[in-house]
């Protein structure tokens, strides 16, 4: 064989391979939605989002206090993972000195790689023994931790990337350090940052780990913060792994109610990042 | 803060000059700003060696010289941007108006002394709201409509602007983005308007339109430009200092500079012989 038919023949099984793995990267995503719309799908209806769960037995009933639930939850937990991911990540990027950085950015990336369960005690031990009960603040305080990092790492880099030049021109008209960062590197970086956030949310949105001893569960209404609550994860848990048919079923229109919640999610947040002015990439 | 250390009493320096035509004339006028004795570190690096010049009022003053020779660094330090950079260290004076400006708000003070870089750095604003930018970060009092309209003109950009000042500044060329910036920085009206190398990212059109802006410019504020580019000192100032290594070898006005330099080191470097 001439090198260059051996060249060739490299070159185009190379090419192969790169083009298949892709192909699985992305045909995993569409199975895993075809699945959940093939087995979901049909048991979506109406009373879904607005019934509680009948006894087992009995057909039909929703999920209506899991839905509510988990808003709560991420309510709770981005009002405590994005402030402090927020701050903490104007604080790397525009102030902090390399040594305090590198710091604070090794513990956020560790902390990013604490099992979720682990974030569970952890908030079992905080919230849950001082308050003496599991409730919707002690879940969404461990989905809000685990937000921490993810949000802080990500803004951190869109906050770097907004060009030097900008922070220069703002000082140079008199801004001061807050002025500039408030006006400029901000409304720079803005869409980087709500991208960073809705990152953040999608992934806690579907942790159930975490959950299960802080928020635990409940076939009710949880009124107030200070219950159990129900939440889609620990839902799609418990049903799935239940010995009833008809949970199974239920757990999979779970499955996809929270996938599309994500979605819904993204899409609007897409259309808010559509106006405005971007940096041009130089 | 920098470790600068200060001579109690403020002096008034001359600009120094070997040529004495140059120091005449330039003594006869209203200073704007007066530099006495920098010495400028990054660490332990001196960049600038005992620095002294007059910068007059209502006129062009161009600072020359080849790459790391110190202009950008010294322009710099005239609005304190050097304090931006860590480990940056300034010893000497410099006024604005008899007054030290080390002893100011560094925001009150890069106010009255506005900046152009090198590259247009429009925000990602739109057009309207560039320009107004400083207006409204200084809480200014003046109607900012009317204040944005004239600082446009005064750049020579308002007829290509004016029917979409709410467009995104990107959507302007190099040329009109950095006019634009020039526009931003005169909005707040400041005594001084320094130049780094405005032009040098941008075509010969867009660089003959900022050298006729600058010459008309002289009215309202003091203008010091530094350029690498010798022609465009010529044809826009009025005073010219050549630095070299960091230090200021000759200081004087333009045309006896580029016509009759007394040191024999500006001389090789305005005929081309380096840089």
């Amino acid at each position: 064989m001439t090198p260059l038919r051996w060249r060739k023949l490299v070159s185009g099984f190379m090419l192969t391979m790169t083009g298949v793995c892709a192909l699985v990267a992305v045909s995993v995503l569409f199975f895993i939605l075809g699945y959940l719309v093939y087995h979901g799908g049909k048991f979506i209806s109406w009373s879904f989002f607005t019934q509680l769960p009948k006894p087992v037995g009995e057909p039909g009933g929703g999920m209506s206090n899991a839905i509510v639930g988990s808003a709560k939850l991420l309510f709770i937990a981005s009002l405590i993972g994005v402030p402090v991911g927020f701050f903490g990540a104007i604080y790397l990027a525009e102030f902090s000195g390399s040594k305090s950085a590198f710091v604070v950015r090794y513990a956020a990336d560790l902390l990013n790689g604490v099992p979720s369960i682990v974030i569970g005690i952890f908030a079992y031990a905080l919230v849950v023994l001082p308050f003496k009960h599991f409730s919707t603040l002690a879940g969404g305080f461990a989905l809000g931790i685990m937000m921490v990092p993810i949000t802080l790492r990500s803004t951190e880099e869109f906050l770097l990337a907004v060009p030097n030049s900008l922070r220069e021109g703002a000082m140079a008209l008199g801004a001061s350090k807050w002025k500039t960062i408030a006006t400029v590197i901000v409304p720079a970086a803005y869409r980087g940052i709500l991208t960073a956030v809705l990152l953040a949310f999608a992934r806690v949105a579907g942790e159930t780990a975490p959950l299960l001893f802080t928020a635990l569960g409940n076939r009710y209404w949880s009124p107030g913060w200070n219950q159990p609550t129900a939440s889609l994860p620990v839902a799609i848990f418990t049903y799935a792994t239940g010995p009833y048919e008809d949970w199974h079923r239920q757990a999979w229109a779970a499955g996809l109610v929270l996938l599309g919640l994500i979605l819904v999610i993204n899409i609007v947040a897409r259309a808010v990042l559509a106006r405005g002015i971007a940096v041009p990439r130089s | 803060m920098h470790a600068s250390v200060r001579p109690a009493v403020s002096l008034n320096i001359t600009p120094t000059s070997t040529a004495s035509t140059g120091r005449e004339a330039a003594a006869a006028l209203p200073m704007r700003m007066n530099v006495s004795k920098v010495n400028f570190f990054y660490s332990a690096k001196q960049v600038l060696f005992d620095i002294s010049l007059g910068i007059a009022a209502s006129k062009v003053t161009a600072l020359i010289g080849p790459s790391g020779c110190g202009k950008s660094t010294l322009l710099r330090t005239f609005n304190r941007m050097h304090e931006t950079v860590r480990n940056a260290r300034l010893e000497g004076e410099i006024l604005l108006d008899g007054q030290s400006i080390f002893g100011q708000d560094v925001t009150q003070l890069r106010r009255r002394v506005g900046m152009v870089f090198q590259r247009p750095n429009p925000f990602p604003k739109s057009i309207f709201d560039n320009v107004a930018y400083g207006l409204r970060i200084n809480g200014s009092k003046l109607p900012i409509a009317e204040a944005v309209e004239k600082s446009l003109r005064h750049s020579a950009l308002w007829d290509e602007v004016k029917d979409h000042l709410h467009k995104s500044a990107y959507e302007l060329s190099g040329g009109q983005q950095q006019r634009l910036c020039i526009a931003r920085a005169l909005a707040v009206e400041p005594e001084v308007l320094l130049l780094d190398e405005p032009c040098s990212a941008l075509d010969p059109i867009s660089t003959a339109k900022i050298e006729e802006l600058l010459v008309q410019l002289k009215d309202l504020c003091t203008i010091i430009i530094v350029t690498h580019n010798m022609q465009q000192a010529a044809r826009v100032s009025d005073f010219t200092a050549f630095l070299l290594i960091g230090q200021l070898i000759e200081f004087s006005t333009t045309p006896h500079l580029f016509t009759t330099p007394s040191d024999p080191r500006t001389e090789a470097y305005i005929t081309g012989r380096f840089g």
